[in-house]
């Protein structure tokens, strides 16, 4: 008879209903919606402070610049000393003092300018003075050299040069980073359920060991089977948690965007332009369509189905690892010197993918860290979302990589499961990696 | 008579450790089969081998005739001494997933865990969590599993360990109904008198080797150095043991004239006591002639010192 369906149903119930999982579950969106809630208040409290400006203007090259905005008023100084208005503007608690001085030419103004505040100015308020500034001295040098504002604009012109693939398939400017980023997405997903629920794996071999229920149960099923049951149960657990994050989440969204006011269908129009329409549109528009088509034209089928591939592949590796540890020691405390050259590709996965990967998705890099099997799970994502073939990744290096992965998996799970079988008997002994090796010969 | 497991040359190595050498067994059906040795021995690995969750490097084992497979395994009950449940899982709950991993069906299962509940009189605990539970409780519940699919083959380690007295005997005659109604069971411990009282046969491993095996009620004839204990009821003790030097080999001797008493222990060659009853029938009132046999706790010290004598 097969006990792999009753182990998995164990695993998974022992673990649905531990009260942290659930906690944890229910808690986790409503934290996370709640942050999004805290800061679009807190930047919105941020952005209504009114910020009163003091301009003590003697030069007469400014006259009308400084116009008052939603968050910014400025206030006029006249025909007083420096000192004075320095002294006012603090009295009144205007939040600074801009002087501009008297001087000969524009360029001298701009130079001697100072803009006092009690403490160290905002980058907004800076930024925006300092526009106003730039402005203005634009105008000026573009009146000396005798050129209009309007003849200006017409010579002016930025160039963005196209790009095709030899077919004369268009491409899209960082069309390569939005595709490595959602690709970047999936990666990350990964590597997180891996460090998660590797970890539920890991302690649940532990607290089997540490209960002693161990040798009853493996004198009944296979260690094997065990691991196995144990692995698949925790991550349907998983499965079932993202599951409900996700649900929950999009909809806890949903109804804060409907209470915030968001118009949602705003998000959904650009996802149904009709080639027809774009004909009637402007450049700007037919810009942001092509990035929609581009988007719709992900391979989103594909990229899912090698995430499902790669992300079990990749789980299997990792947890039976997990699982290996988890048998090797007796309490978690030991577990240190073993997880972190697990977590090292991991990181070295994503660290890579989004520096090298985002810049250039088929370089040397890229190609050998998505052929390397303990960092493929990662890297191979976020090269598939540029498609597979011309353009994409080459057929051979996802065929290789799929290999390698499935080759390291057999063996990975095979080692781990030796010294699984070698380690939940072993107890009160803190093993070396010396004698995790002479486990694999018992 | 058959055997229920038979074990040949049976050789197991950790590494360089040699943790069995060329243990072969015989374990016959339908009785209580005592292994003892003291720690390090190789008795958990052999049970292991038996309950295949470690493996022979040599040699081989048969189970009731046919050579051990993974068959056997819903045959075999085995309580190892490290064990424990799921904390945080009900009794009833886990006692039911231990049973359906031995294969039984759910509903069997239910209705056989329920006739034992009553039996031992836990009915109440079904909803309790096992970490509510005291050791001896569990320790209850682990029994009931083990024993729950009627396994041929009962292996029992150290079965008594987190007993309390009364809790013990239950379990005792629980292990010897069982024995009763036709199963077999190997019973592993350091407990000498529950070996004098349980076990028919034994086998003694020291140092991963085969020292001893047998019937306990053989191994004890063998074992009988013929020494008897005698005390008699005497006027002139001293003349008699004077007599009695002479003719047989006595080792130790008090006389107390007062009491009229003489006690000493003598050596009589194939345990012949007739001539020495015949001499003393005529001169003193016998009051105790024991000829002392060694229990299962000498066998094993002396068994286990003797061959670290030699080695």
């Amino acid at each position: 008879m097969n006990k792999l369906p009753l182990i998995i149903k164990r695993e998974y119930l022992a673990k649905v209903r531990n009260k942290s999982f659930v906690i944890m579950t229910f808690l986790s969106p409503i934290l996370m919606v709640g942050m999004v809630v805290l800061i679009a208040y807190l930047t919105k409290i941020n952005d209504n402070e009114k910020r009163i400006i003091g301009v003590l203007n003697e030069s007469g090259f400014f006259s009308n610049e400084f116009l008052t905005t939603e968050t910014t008023s400025y206030v006029n100084f006249k025909d007083i000393a420096l000192q004075s208005a320095k002294d006012s503007t603090l009295q009144m608690g205007y939040y600074g003092l801009l002087y501009i001085p008297r001087a000969a030419s524009l360029e001298q103004v701009a130079e001697n300018a100072f803009f006092y505040s009690k403490e160290a100015p905002s980058t907004t308020v800076l930024d925006r003075l300092e526009n106003i500034f730039q402005n203005r001295l634009f105008q000026q040098r573009l009146q000396n050299l005798g050129v209009s504002a309007k003849e200006f604009a017409k010579v002016d012109n930025r160039f963005e040069i196209k790009t095709a693939t030899f077919s004369g398939q268009l491409n899209l400017k960082g069309i390569n980073e939005v595709k490595a980023f959602i690709g970047g997405g999936f990666g990350y997903l990964i590597m997180m359920f891996i460090i998660i629920y590797g970890g539920f794996v890991m302690r649940s071999v532990i607290e089997e060991k540490t209960s002693r229920i161990i040798e009853v149960i493996i004198s009944s099923v296979k260690p094997f089977q065990l691991m196995m049951g144990k692995i698949i149960g925790t991550s349907l657990a998983g499965v079932t948690q993202f599951a409900i994050w996700i649900l929950s989440a999009s909809l806890l969204l949903f109804l804060v965007f409907a209470f915030f006011g968001v118009d949602l269908s705003v998000l959904n129009n650009s996802a149904h332009l009709t080639p027809g329409m774009a004909q009637s549109m402007s450049p700007m528009d037919e810009d942001i369509q092509l990035y929609a088509m581009e988007f719709i034209k992900i391979p989103w089928f594909m990229l899912i189905a090698f995430f499902v591939l790669y992300f079990i592949l990749g789980y299997l590796i990792y947890s039976s690892i997990y699982a290996a540890i988890g048998a090797a020691v007796d309490n978690e405390t030991d577990t240190q010197q073993f997880i972190f050259p697990i977590i090292l590709p991991l990181m070295l996965a994503i660290y890579v993918g989004f520096f090298s990967v985002f810049s250039n998705p088929h370089g040397p890099i890229a190609v050998g860290f998505s052929l390397f099997p303990l960092t493929s799970p990662i890297v191979m994502l976020m090269r598939l979302p540029g498609g597979i073939g011309e353009g994409g990744v080459p057929v051979w290096q996802l065929i290789a990589s799929v290999i390698l992965l499935v080759g390291t998996f057999i063996g990975i799970v095979w080692l781990a499961a030796k010294i699984y079988r070698v380690g939940i008997l072993m107890y009160g002994k803190k093993p070396s990696y010396k004698e995790l090796y002479k486990w694999l010969k018992y | 008579m058959n055997n229920i497991l038979v074990t040949k040359e049976v050789t197991k190595r950790f590494g360089e450790h040699t943790a069995l050498n060329k243990v072969s067994l015989e374990i016959p059906e339908n009785s209580i089969y005592g292994l003892l040795g003291p720690n390090g021995a190789g008795k958990t690995t052999l049970i292991r081998i038996i309950n295949q969750i470690t493996f022979p490097d040599r040699g081989t084992l048969f189970f009731d005739g046919e050579p051990l497979n993974s068959h056997h395994i819903a045959q075999i009950g085995y309580l190892p001494e490290e064990r424990g449940l799921y904390k945080s899982m009900k009794v009833g709950e886990q006692a039911l997933y231990l049973a359906q991993l031995k294969g039984l069906s759910k509903s069997e299962a239910k209705k056989r865990l329920k006739f034992w509940f009553e039996r031992l009189e836990i009915e109440g605990w079904w909803h309790k969590k096992v970490q509510e539970l005291s050791k001896g409780m569990a320790q209850k519940i682990q029994f009931i599993v083990t024993v729950l699919h009627r396994p041929k083959l009962l292996i029992f380690d150290e079965p008594f360990s987190g007993f309390d007295p009364i809790n013990a005997n239950i379990i005792k005659e629980e292990i010897l109904k069982l024995k009763e109604n036709g199963t077999s069971i190997i019973f592993s411990t350091h407990r000498m008198e529950s070996v004098e009282e349980l076990c028919e046969y034994i086998a003694l491993l020291h140092n991963s080797e085969k020292v001893l095996d047998g019937k306990l009620s053989d191994i004890k004839k063998e074992y009988k150095n013929n020494i008897f204990d005698v005390c008699l009821d005497v006027e002139d003790g001293d003349s008699l043991l004077k007599e009695l030097e002479g003719k047989f080999k006595l080792r130790s001797s008090t006389y107390r004239p007062e009491e009229g008493q003489l006690e000493f222990t003598v050596e009589l060659p194939f345990a012949d006591s007739k001539e020495m009853l015949v001499h003393l029938s005529n001169r003193a009132n016998i009051v105790r002639f024991i000829e002392t046999i060694p229990s299962a706790n000498d066998i094993f010290i002396e068994t286990v010192q003797s061959k670290e004598v030699h080695e």
